[in-house]
């Protein structure tokens, strides 16, 4: 089992593994490519609440890379909540996963790239979503499978929103991986003040109250965010809530 | 004698000592049985305690790594209630699994309707490409799950009873075993429906088929049966005419008569005991023999 000592450095070290990003996918290209799928000229940031989470684990946490997407020992990252992928897209488009081009066929009919992401259809994605709440469980299985097969040091990263933590599937999951310490899940939870009844108290002292490490830092701050992604947490697994503006009525 | 259940928990442990691939997924029934086997390999038996969408979800995750998980419970909490996990964790995600249930249609009538599922093999008939096995002995049992633990990454429900034949058949997983010959028509047992259909036919001219496994639902092996006569019993454990659209298949180039028996749809507000349950279903040999004999003569 990887203590959190041994974390930190892995982490460190990852970050040389990464790849350069390559010419014209810095984060504030990200607009552009994203621009690609919704035939609009520009996007601030803003208007998507995932997209600083995204660029921040791709770009300095998570060990995955085009040519390592199939090996064993890679970092897996699971969006759950798979509404508005297009930043999702846009960041794999960026790390290389997705040929650019392929993005402008987004939700047409042989385009690999859905409304909801299909992990048969795209290389790189870990799990088809869309329904809400399977995320969660997919990824305490994927880290109880990895447990199994001695792989200590692959993380697990689980993409949640805070109105899909409404799904009880969430809440089974949560406590679960707190009483059994798996220490190698971890959870984003994109917290843009969307869930119909709120969280009274937090999001976080969900994940406390069932044992896990956890964070809250504003989810546009690239430097917050990729503290709290590398925070030790010996034992436990590690939630970080990232919060964001809240959710324009439409 | 042991049960397919018993079984199940034995053959389950020692393969779990064999293949590394293996994993055990429970959500608290049975997990003092695999105790055991917990304590040898506590990181592939798991017990999650009763939450059965994590149950499913949990088994999707491990099969995404690559292990050839096994998820067990209840047929009414491992198919009916996390049936969105079975169809989006499992499926969707292009991954396989064993699920292996106990209690099927009507094993605890004292427990009511919460725990009878005579509908989850109908549910599966809404997916593609599962195989279900519905063993009627505990040595079929035990064929059909070490099949099942090796059969590559599909996705397979294998369906085990309290309700047993009293001899075990030698069955090919995938075919039917033709048990009995005759000319008059054609009666498929499914499983623990095999004694009490032997019994119902004895003295009739007619074929009787028996399948321990019914899907993928062996068209061929039914239409070498029915000979110059199409005329086609089904008598299943579970919902009445659950196979009837897949026999009608297999049969569809050529003029044909079907009976779907089974489990009725409509709830049985009574308690009791298996064989309780089965005359009031009309599942028991003497209603068997009346309504097969109407049907065939």
């Amino acid at each position: 089992m990887t203590t959190n000592a041994t974390a930190d450095t892995v982490t460190d070290a990852r970050s040389e593994d990464l790849p350069e990003a390559r010419p014209g996918t810095r984060f504030e290209d990200l607009p552009a490519l994203m621009g690609r799928m919704t035939g609009a000229e520009k996007h601030g940031p803003a208007a998507t609440s995932t997209l600083d989470v995204l660029w921040v684990l791709y770009d300095r946490v998570l060990r995955v890379t085009p040519a390592t997407a199939e090996d064993q020992d890679r970092d897996r990252f699971l969006l759950s909540k798979g509404h508005g992928p297009m930043a999702y897209y846009a960041v794999l488009a960026a790390k290389g996963f997705i040929d650019p081009e392929v993005l402008a066929s987004f939700g047409g009919y042989d385009s690999p790239l859905g409304h909801h992401p299909d992990r048969t259809l795209v290389p790189g994605v870990e799990i088809s979503s869309g329904s809400l709440g399977h995320g969660l469980p997919l990824g305490v299985g994927t880290a109880l499978g990895l447990r199994a097969q001695g792989l200590a040091d692959p993380a697990v990263w689980v993409l949640v929103g805070d109105a899909e933590f409404d799904e009880g599937s969430n809440h089974e999951a949560v406590a679960f991986a707190g009483a059994s310490g798996l220490d190698r899940l971890h959870v984003v939870v994109i917290d843009n003040t969307s869930a119909t009844h709120g969280w009274r108290g937090g999001i976080a002292q969900r994940f406390a109250a069932e044992g896990w490490s956890t964070a809250t830092v504003d989810g546009r701050d690239h430097e917050a965010l990729h503290r709290a992604f590398t925070a030790e947490h010996p034992g436990r697994p590690h939630v970080v809530v990232a919060r964001v503006e809240p959710k324009e009525n439409h | 004698m042991d049960t397919m259940r018993d079984r199940f928990v034995d053959v389950t442990s020692r393969l779990l000592d064999e293949d590394p691939r293996l994993a055990v997924v429970l959500a608290d029934i049975t997990a003092a049985a695999f105790t055991p086997a917990q304590e040898r390999h506590p990181d592939r038996v798991v017990n999650v305690g009763i939450r059965e969408q994590l149950l499913i979800g949990a088994t999707g995750g491990l099969a995404l790594t690559g292990m050839r998980p096994i998820a067990h419970t209840f047929a009414s909490f491992l198919i009916e209630r996390p049936f969105e996990q079975v169809k989006l964790d499992l499926t969707h995600q292009g991954v396989g699994a064993v699920l292996v249930s106990a209690a099927g249609s009507y094993d605890w009538p004292a427990g009511g309707r919460t725990h009878m599922s005579p509908g989850d093999v109908a549910l599966l008939d809404t997916l593609p490409d599962w195989t279900v096995h519905v063993p009627g002995h505990p040595d079929e049992a035990e064929q059909l799950l070490r099949h099942a633990y090796a059969d590559g990454d599909r996705n397979v429900y294998v369906r085990l009873s309290a309700h047993q034949n009293a001899e075990p058949v030698a069955v090919e997983p995938g075919r039917f075993t033709t048990v009995r010959t005759g000319s008059r028509g054609v009666v498929l047992a499914v499983g623990p429906m095999l004694d009490a259909v032997l019994a119902a036919t004895e003295g009739l001219d007619a074929t009787v088929l028996y399948a321990a496994t019914v899907r993928p639902f062996d068209a061929a092996g039914l239409r070498a049966a029915v000979g110059d006569r199409a005329d086609v019993v089904l008598v299943e454990p579970y919902l009445a005419g659950t196979s009837a659209n897949a026999a009608h298949e297999a049969l569809a180039d050529r003029p044909h008569r079907m009976l779907g028996l089974g489990v009725p749809r409509e709830e049985h507000r009574h308690y009791g005991s298996i064989p309780e349950h089965l005359a009031a279903y009309g599942l028991d040999a003497p209603a068997l023999r009346e309504r097969i004999g109407t049907f065939l003569w």
